[in-house]
This record gives structure tokens, sequence and C-alpha cells, in this order.
């Protein structure tokens, strides 16, 4: 068998800028790069020496794609540094926003970036001359997404109506009414969603990876909870950094996370369904086993499956949250800032997301760390090509790195984030 | 079927905080000033079916983009992507997967174009990660405005 060198210059379907690098020799793989281009982080920062209510803000536009995820993680984060505790109906209005997010990141996911892999189109646009009802149907399930960061963040990108403690105002229960009629039909689209993934050809490939996501004694996660593993790591959010280290790595701008004693983890759709599943109601659990799901996924194949399951439990949470609608009293909390470390994690639509703050006695950020969940997973991209391209070195070139371009966008991977910037090389010599 | 909807919108698209992809926004700053309120503006980062949806309601639309073709800084170019495909060329520089020549591609598939769709796009010097615009986009940020205002005087072609 001849040497061979997988690259694609500029990966498509992602968001940001990279480049993957795979090189065969013989029947081994010897060298695996997924390459970031964008400069290095600076948000970090940037932070520094801003007030600590500047941070949700600030943190937001890191992502187009995911606000709010950087909004919640950014506020819980203050609000441990403070003590500060939310009433409950504040708190149920925040999984709303972030059930708005899910929807609109997921349908964009599963729709626009990752579907035409399975249906062999080059892009959305070529699947949505032959398929245009379904991609009109992804879209609109998206934009029910959107009506939600929409009414309840102010306005779809970059929502400006978060605060620490809360939010800065808060619709009456009356605008959610024409919501609750949109994500009803979204709920049904959802279903209609995991059925026909379902039915789309997805390859044989099963790893055995270390799973980590939040935990919540009673919900699925979104804000709250442990951070666990399927290795049995069972930790409070404070002490994430004494169990997870970031890395640089020569080939890319975005820092590589690893655990400490382990290496690689998974975080993500498939890490929280797996760690999950009893935290779903039943007949989601029905839906996914209807879908040919088990209670855990190890197929990253089968994320395009497990991100439309959690799509139609968000619509169903969201619905949820707003039939038991409670005006709280104060659209938030107030809040007493004192010296100290905060730390915060939520779950983004494609994983866990780190903030940690020190503030100092005016309130300033003094010291400022992220570690976005695209981060944390590119060690685990990197290890799927090099075990997924031995299984298929039978495969034509262009199939071959067609696979490899699906297998990184398994992970829905957010350069722009990771770096706060991908372009693919398979070299076979 | 509605009849398709008379209505004028603006859209900026950009990230302020990468140089002059600031420059869609700016543009849509000033417009917001110097426009009638009736002429909704808007600010988007660039993420195709957000701009879909955005452009939905309206039948005549401006959108300003940064865009990098090699031209010189601040050249300004025109588009009608209700007439001719974009060339996608003049976009390398989204960071979205799906973007603004993808959305327009793929209203195109699905028959969702506005009857008017005009593209400005101003040529950046720098995508560089930092605030503020490079002189030569900030003068062509000024014009860019006030052609809009022109266009507008106008009736639509």
């Amino acid at each position: 068998m001849k040497n061979r060198t997988i690259k694609v210059d500029y990966l498509a379907r992602v968001e940001g800028e990279g480049g993957l690098l795979i090189k065969v020799k013989g029947n081994q793989v010897s060298e695996v790069k997924l390459r970031i281009f964008e400069p290095p982080r600076f948000f970090e920062a940037f932070l520094r020496g801003r007030h600590f209510s500047e941070a949700p803000d600030i943190t937001a536009r890191i992502c187009g794609i995911c606000p709010v995820a950087y909004q919640m993680s950014a506020c819980h984060a203050m609000e441990d540094a403070f003590g500060t505790k939310l009433p409950p109906p504040i708190r149920a209005l925040r999984r709303l926003l972030y059930c708005g997010e899910w929807i609109e990141s997921h349908a964009l996911h599963i729709y626009l970036l990752h579907a035409p892999d399975f249906l062999g189109y080059e892009d959305a646009i070529r699947m949505a001359k032959d398929h245009p009802n379904e991609v009109k149907r992804g879209l609109r399930l998206k934009k029910s997404g959107n009506a939600i960061v929409n009414l309840l963040g102010g306005r779809e990108i970059h929502p400006i109506n978060v605060r620490i403690g809360g939010f800065y105002k808060i619709p009456p229960k009356s605008d959610f009414l024409p919501l609750a009629e949109e994500l009803k039909w979204a709920r049904d689209a959802s279903l209609e969603t995991v059925q026909w993934v379902a039915t789309l050809p997805i390859p044989d490939f099963e790893r055995d990876y270390e799973f980590v996501s939040l935990r919540h004694p009673d919900e699925y996660p979104f804000n709250e909870g442990r951070i666990v593993s399927s290795a049995g790591l069972d930790i409070a959010v404070r002490e994430y950094e004494q169990h997870f280290a970031e890395e640089h790595v020569g080939h890319s701008n975005a820092l590589h996370s690893a655990m400490k004693e382990r290496n690689s983890y998974f975080v993500g759709p498939l890490a929280r369904y797996s760690l999950n599943y009893d935290r779903l109601p039943s007949h989601v659990q029905e839906a996914a086993r209807a879908a040919g799901l088990g209670k855990t996924c190890g197929n990253p194949f089968q994320g395009i499956i497990v991100r439309a399951v959690e799509t139609l439990y968000a619509c169903d949470e969201a619905l949820r949250i707003i039939d038991h609608f409670e005006m709280p009293d104060r659209p938030y909390v107030d809040v007493e800032p004192r010296v100290g470390n905060g730390f915060g994690c939520t779950e983004a639509p494609r994983g866990s997301l780190y903030h940690r703050y020190r503030i100092d006695e005016r309130g300033l950020i003094t010291d400022a760390k992220i570690v976005p969940p695209t981060s944390q997973n590119l060690k685990t991209i990197e290890s799927d090509l090099l075990h997924l391209v031995p299984k298929n070195l039978e495969m034509q070139k262009d199939r071959l790195q067609w696979r490899c371009e699906a297998a990184v966008r398994n992970y829905d991977p957010c350069i722009s984030c990771a770096t706060h910037f991908l372009r693919l090389t398979i070299d076979r010599e | 079927m509605t009849a398709a909807p008379s209505k004028t919108i603006v859209i900026g698209v950009g990230n302020e905080f990468r140089g002059d992809d600031g420059a869609g926004l700016a543009v849509a700053r000033l417009l917001r000033e110097q426009l009638s309120p009736e002429i909704a503006v808007l600010e988007e980062s660039g993420e195709g079916t957000s701009l879909m949806d955005a452009w939905r309601s309206a039948s005549r639309v401006f959108l300003i983009d940064a865009v990098h073709s090699g031209a010189a800084p601040g050249t300004i170019h025109r588009l009608d992507a209700s007439c001719d495909p974009l060339p996608t060329a003049l976009f390398p520089c989204s960071t979205h997967a799906f973007g603004v020549a993808d959305a327009i591609a793929m209203a195109r598939v699905l028959h969702e174009l506005p009857v008017a769709l005009i593209i400005y796009g101003i040529e950046a010097a720098s995508f560089d990660e930092s605030q503020g615009l490079s002189d030569a986009v900030q003068r062509a940020v000024t014009a860019v405005a006030e052609r809009i205002v022109l266009e507008l005087c106008a009736p639509p072609d």
C-alpha cells in the first residue's frame, strides 16, 4: 500500500476557518492535524480591566451562533462569585432562552451543515433543489428558535436583555402566547426531524469515549449541575481546572483541552444524551428509541439524530416553561459584588462552556478564562480520524476525504469559538 | 400566497471586533440616524438563515458587508443579487458555515429572494481582531451611506 496524503485546505460547512491534514503510510495513519488558522483568542485579555457587569455582553460577541451560551456561563460565574441566588421564575426563563439557542443552532447544523454529508450533496443549496420541503422545514424550525431568543433576548443576534441577576426586562405573558403557537408547530416538526434523520445512511463507527457534561438532579442540563463523566468523574464546576487542562499544539491556533490523567474526552449532544438519557421525558426517549438510539450513543455520526432528539426536547421544554410562566416580582435580583473568583459552566449547543473570572474590590475583572466546547473536542476529533481512516483505506480518495470531513462536522465545530477561527489536507504520499 | 410586501430594509452585516469587518454595521448605524423610521435598519452577524428571515418580509433590500476581492481597500462594489448570481469569491472572509453568499443562493433556489436585493461590498484592508475601521474603509462607509440615501430617493428599478 502506497503512502497517501489527504489534504483539505478549507473545510466547508463549519463555523470559522480551518483545515485538515491526514498522512497515511501503508495501512497506518502517521499524522492527523486539524489546523486552525484563526488568530489566537484575545477575548480573555480584552476582558481584563472591564466591569463585571460587561462580561455577558462582551463574551456574547465571541460567537454569532451561541451568544446565549456565553451570556449564561458569564452570568453564572459572576453570580457564583457574589453568592447571588436566582428566584425560580427567572431561572425558568433562562432555560427558555437556552431552548431557543439549542433549537436554532441544532436546526442549522442538522439541515444545512450535516444532512448534505449523508445525502451526498456538496452543500445545502444543491440539497434544497431536490429536498426543498425538508430544507424549508429546517429553516422554519430554526426561525422558531430565533423567535424565543428575539423575544427574551431582545434581538436574535447578540441578545442584549441578559444581565447578571436576571434580565433587564421581561415581556408580559401575552407576548409568549403567539410564540407558544409557533413552538407547537416546531415540536411536531422536530419529531418529523428525528424520524427523517433516522432514515439517513449513517456509517458504522463506534468508539468508547469518555463523555463529559453537566448533570442536574432532575433536569436535562442547560444551566446548572455537576460536571460528570462516563468514567465516573463527578465534580463541582469550581473544581474544573483541577481535572481539565488546556495545552498549546504547534499546528493549531486553538488550545487543545485534555483531562489531566486520561487525555481526550467528548463534550456535546452525544455526551449530554448518554449521561442524561434518564432526564428526558418518556415521549422524547420513545422518539429516540424509535430512531434507533440506545440509552447511550457511541457513534459520532449519529450525532445528527441526537441533535434532532435534543431539538425535540428543547421545543417541548420551551412549551412547558411558557405554560407555567410566572412573572417574577422584578426582572432581576440585585447583586452585591465582592472580591473573589467565580466559576460557571453551562451546556452550549456544542457542549460544556466553562468560564472563570477573578473580580477585584472595584468590581473589575482581573483575570478571565474561557474554555469553549470546540477546544475540548479537538483532540477527540483528531483521534476519531486516526481510527476512521485505517478502516476505510479501500475508499477512493475523494470519498475518503468526504468521510473525513463529515467526521469533523459530526462535532459541529465552531472554530470561531475555539480560537475565537478551519481548511482539510489528507496526504497519501 | 399573500401579495408581495412593499417594504424596504437595510441590513448591515459584520463583526465590529474584527477590524474592517465592522464596515457594514457602521453603514447601518449611519443610516439609522438619517433614514425615516419606516425603513428598518438591521445589524446582522452574517449568519445566512437569519439574513433570509430578515429579508423575507421585504421587497427591496440593501445589504452592506465587508468584502475581500484583492481590490484596493475602501473600493466599493455594488451588485444586484436579484438578477445575477453573486460571485462567492467576494465573501471568503465569512466566518459562518452558511453565510451571505449561501443565503442568497439558497433563497434563489427556494424562490424566496426579495424583488430587489442590492449588495454594497466594501473592500476591507484587514480582518484582524481589533476594533475600529481603517481610514480608507471609514471613507467608504460614509460614501456608501450617501449612495444608499440617494438610491432610496429614486423609485425602485
